[in-house]
């Protein structure tokens, strides 16, 4: 706890408050940094597993029916007999896997570790504007997170039927051994995990609409505040119904309703539900499903936006624009959902107005990028780590972003739906994107959470060997997927009947794709090492490592319960004064008064 | 052994690292350098490694355009296939030009403006010109992309023509049946109620309503043998098996009522549109025939499917409780394409593209396209009566046995429960 030895001082600096004992410092803590650093640590440890988990099946996938030493170490004789993965555990890897790296990791993790720590410190508040609230948050995301891993460990298996579980599949313990006691414990979990996404989110809206310090305007706010509260708005508004989608489905399960159910025959055993239909429970889970995209895309929008500026040592580019942007995109994300479901026997014209939709969230987009690139160009760019991952995420957006077109097109949709070429789409857009996204969010705010720096040297190994490897992982699937591979697929022995070649080619690349996933992980132990060591041995750091103008780097590097020790600061100026013209230093913060005859804000 | 080899090592190499660290943190010290303070040797090198970064990776993909090409499935064997697969490419040529556009300007910009000594970044906070340009060019971009696209979506999706062909794909764990809509080209009724061994889909006649309700009431588990058994005094049942039979019976009792409606509203001219029906086993070859269009109706008897045709560029999902549909003509035979592949072994598929359980990967139907010759011989063996080859002729009228169906598959029963019984006396 070397790290945290600082705090017992930071009463000297007179801020009136009472000691605290270990139990609230640390555990039922109500500070949004340690709640924030509470979220980190949570996210981290499921990220590792479900990365383990990946691992797991990309090995079957890559020498389906071989023995592996390394899978029956993990998954015993029960779930990997003689060391080769059973198909049930395939399906069950596959589904805990996409629901702990979307919601645990890039929701719970991105948006609540880094909402939590900057934005009372970026607007300038003492603390959230519930501090109770913000602490059940937490405590309900970790117990969802602990169901979640329990059901890894039950006898008939955790949930299979897909991160989107779809029912009937899902619905009935018949169909599918997971959708028994695993499913179960998936929507209790995902019930928890959604009550704790909206208490955070709510708190997010209030406390930026209300806590903003003298002179924070909300043209005034850096982009990261406002992504996590566009964020949180699609949040409030999208996962209850989420939740209504999990509950009409419990009822299905278990109260005998026929929400979902209709004309079913399963195994010998006629079920009497009629009228239901599996299309609503799509429509609703999608209805979340899209803005989801979005809430775990904008806050890693909204930091590399003020790490890129910051160590491009410019102004964001069109910073008007890139709130438009993110308030368009928000917008669009609500009416863009059937997308999903070209293919699901919905209407085709139905289909059609969400083609059209779907693409007009192209144009925010590219305005985005188009502002990221000009940002960097002409600047005096300083490669930390967090840049570097920054300069990724606008790649990775890029490459990801281009295939949603072919995506959103429902006469394209038909041919690819389904296969890898989704999965490449949304992994580099979620997988890439946002976790570089995140990544670059733990490097530049590493100093503020921790007071210490992290290693730059093994940052620097960490970013070239995971973006050398994700995109050995996922730009290959592309071709995998228009080679009409299906996705969830235990192995692809059904291509040797019909087609050799395609056969021999998706065995090729699944190959590839399996060892630079190994690579990748590999990479992803130099981040885990840098980071724990750093916590309790990395370098002091000082008050504004970067250089940078917003108001956490005016708190002093011990955290002090209400984050300044003396009277809030006032805002003078935008958060982009960088490199102004007639300014000494290339950097101006945000508590600095306007000069005499100096034009404020952009 | 080995397992404790990996641990050492990797135990090992942590320490190494650690070590590495401590010994650059002690010359940074020496140096007088902070951690925050990124050295120009480090910022040129990583600006360096971005471009040769790009270079690499523009290499690679590349590479696997020329490797793998637009389309690993080779070319598209139907007609809207064809049309799609056009504006697939034009679509993928769009997106390839943007994609090494943008990353070339992403990479160039980070390599060529790295920070230099005495360069300060220029101040260009906006600009409303440039802005417009990079709002308006993607939206006409994506104007002709939405109008092509939906030009294209309208077509595929629109009704079938009267001629098509009317066939019906039928879907459960994990196999798939087809059903032609027979001479009428019309496909008969259909509730799944109906199902058992001798009608697996469960068509709509009088006569398979009257044998439903037959087995429901009186077959060896039916609602009378259950209540016999329930109301027999000799016989003691656990508690959770007779709950079981309770609730056995009541679902029979309740499916049985409304068996009684639907033959009470049951139009028997009707029948015909389900009696020359061509009924396949599980998973039969589905054959086509080139240039005729079809008509699919996809059906499935327990959870969602995907009717997945890679080389038709077909896709619908099967949704228990509804029928969906998709038109397509094939228009390449399986011979023409195994020419055109150079591979004597290539067929069409059909391929489950929805996770539906455990074997889902396993859940296929071939599809062999014929020319029409080809196909008239065939389809005329599969429907018109020879009693010399009974056994070749798949119309409903004449599987489906006309005296008492044989021992119908119990399809309600939760449990065996008769099996734990315990006889007294």
């Amino acid at each position: 706890m070397a790290a945290h030895e600082a705090h017992a001082h930071h009463d000297t600096h007179g801020h009136d408050h009472h000691e605290e004992g270990f139990i609230s410092k640390y555990i039922f803590s109500q500070d949004h940094k340690m709640i924030g650093k509470q979220f980190l640590l949570t996210a981290v440890f499921m990220g590792v597993v479900a990365m383990l988990l990946s691992i797991l099946f990309r090995i079957q996938l890559a020498w389906p029916g071989e023995p592996s030493d390394f899978l029956s170490f993990f998954l015993g004789e029960t779930w990997a007999p003689g060391g080769v993965l059973k198909e049930n555990m395939y399906l069950g890897l596959v589904t805990i896997h996409g629901t702990i790296m979307v919601f645990f990791l890039l929701t719970g993790g991105l948006s609540g570790t880094f909402s939590n720590l900057l934005i009372p410190l970026q607007i300038g508040a003492r603390d959230m504007a519930s501090g109770l609230l913000n602490m059940m948050s937490y405590w309900m995301f970790l117990i969802s997170s602990l169901i979640m891993l329990f059901s890894l460990f039950i006898e008939t298996g955790p949930a299979s039927s897909g991160w989107t579980v779809y029912p009937p599949l899902s619905a009935l313990p018949q169909a599918i051994e997971g959708s028994g006691l695993g499913m179960t414990l998936w929507l209790i979990s995902m019930s928890i995990f959604i009550a704790s996404s909206l208490l955070g989110s709510l708190n997010y809206i209030v406390t930026v609409l209300n806590l903003r310090t003298k002179g924070m305007k909300m043209t005034r706010m850096p982009l990261t505040i406002w992504a996590f509260f566009v964020t949180a708005v699609l949040g409030v508004l999208s996962f209850p119904v989420l939740l209504s989608a999990a509950l009409l489905l419990m009822m299905d399960r278990l109260a005998g309703t026929s929400f979902y159910l209709s004309d079913i025959i399963i195994g010998s055993e006629m079920l009497e539900n009629h009228g239901g239909s599996p299309l609503l429970f799509q429509h609703l889970f999608w209805f979340l499903g899209h803005p989801e995209v979005y809430i775990v895309l904008l806050p890693a929008l909204g930091l590399t936006s003020e790490i890129i500026s910051t160590n491009s040592r410019k102004p964001i580019f069109g910073y008007r624009a890139m709130i438009g942007s993110i308030l368009a995109i928000g917008f669009l994300s609500f009416i863009v959902w059937g997308h999903h479901m070209f293919v699901t026997g919905m209407n085709p014209f139905l289909g059609s107005v969400f083609v059209f939709t779907t693409l007009l969230i192209a144009i925010p987009s590219a305005v985005k990028v188009f502002n990221y690139i000009t940002t960097i160009w002409r600047g005096s760019n300083i490669y930390t780590p967090a840049m570097l991952f920054s300069v990724g995420l606008v790649s990775t957006f890029i490459t990801g972003g281009v295939t949603g077109i072919i995506l959103a097109d429902s006469a394209l949709d038909i041919s690819v739906h389904d296969t890898y070429f989704v999965v490449a789409h949304f992994h580099i857009v979620m997988g890439m994107s946002a976790v570089f996204g995140m990544f670059a969010g733990v490097y530049h705010w590493f100093p503020k959470m921790y007071g210490r720096m992290l290693n730059t040297r093994l940052g620097y190994a960490h970013f070239w060997v995971t973006i050398v490897g994700a995109y050995g992982v996922f730009f290959p699937m592309h071709f995998v997927g228009l080679a009409g591979a299906p996705r969830r697929y235990y192995d692809y022995s059904v291509f040797g009947d019909f087609n050799t070649n395609s056969h021999e080619m998706i065995m090729d690349l699944n190959m590839i794709i399996t060892v630079f996933a190994i690579i990748a992980a590999f990479g992803q132990l130099i981040f885990l090492f840098n980071f724990f060591y750093s916590i309790y041995r990395g370098p002091k750091a000082v008050q504004n490592p970067w250089r940078s103008n917003t108001l956490e780097w005016t708190t002093p590097v011990e955290h002090v319960h209400g984050n300044w020790p003396g009277a809030i600061p006032e805002v003078h100026r935008w958060p982009y004064d960088y490199s102004k013209p007639g300014a000494e230093e290339d950097f101006i913060p945000q508590i600095v008064p306007l000069r005499a005859g100096e034009e404020g804000d952009h | 052994m080995t397992k404790l080899i990996v641990l050492i090592v990797i135990i090992l190499g942590v320490v190494a690292i650690a070590q590495l660290v401590r010994m650059y943190e002690l010359s940074s010290k020496l140096r007088n350098r902070r951690e925050e303070d990124i050295p120009n040797r480090d910022n040129r090198l990583n600006a360096i490694l971005l471009l040769v970064f790009m270079f690499a990776f523009f290499a690679s993909v590349i590479y696997l355009f020329s490797e793998y090409g637009f389309s690993g499935r080779g070319e598209a064997a139907s007609v809207h296939g064809k049309a799609t697969d056009w504006l697939l490419d034009l679509n993928l040529w769009i997106i390839t030009a943007v994609f090494f556009l943008t990353n070339t300007l992403l990479f160039g910009f980070a390599f060529k403006y790295v920070r230099k000594p005495g360069v300060k970044a220029y101040w260009f906070p906006h600009d409303n010109r440039l802005e417009l340009v990079w709002t308006v060019v993607p939206a006409v971009v994506l104007a002709i992309i939405i109008i092509l696209g939906l030009k294209s979506w309208n077509e595929q999706t629109d009704h079938a023509s009267k001629e098509a062909i009317r066939v019906e794909l039928f879907s459960k764990q994990f196999d798939w049946t087809v059903r032609m809509a027979g001479d009428d080209n019309t496909l008969g009724f259909f509730d799944y109620k109906l199902t058992n061994d001798n009608n697996p889909l469960a068509l709509l006649t009088t006569k398979t309503i009257q044998d439903a309700i037959d087995s429901m009431e009186n077959s060896s588990t039916g609602i009378h043998a259950l209540e016999l058994k329930l109301n027999d005094p000799k016989l003691i049942f656990a508690p959770e098996d007779h709950a079981l039979m309770v609730k056995d019976l009541g679902a029979k009792e309740r499916i049985v009522r409304m068996l009684y409606q639907l033959k009470a509203r049951h139009n028997s001219a009707l029948d015909a549109r389900a009696m020359d029906d061509i009924v396949f086993n599980a998973s039969d070859t589905l054959y086509l025939c080139k240039d005729q269009q079809y008509e699919f109706n996809f059906r499935s008897k327990d959870v969602i499917h995907s009717a997945y045709f890679p080389h038709f560029r077909v896709q619908m999902n099967t949704v228990p409780g509804q029928t969906t549909r998709f038109k397509f003509t094939p228009s390449v035979t399986t011979m023409e394409m195994r020419d055109k592949m150079s591979n004597p072994k290539f067929n069409y598929v059909l391929m489950c593209n929805k996770i539906c359980g455990s074997s889902h990967y396993k859940m296929k139907l071939m599809v062999v396209v014929l020319d029409k010759p080809a196909y008239k011989k065939w389809y005329a063996s599969v429907s018109k009566f020879d009693p010399k080859a009974a056994d070749q002729c798949k119309t409903f009228r004449n599987i489906y046995p006309v005296g008492k169906p044989k021992a119908a598959a119990d399809l309600t029963a939760t449990a065996t429960p008769a099996d734990s019984a315990i006889v007294t006396k």
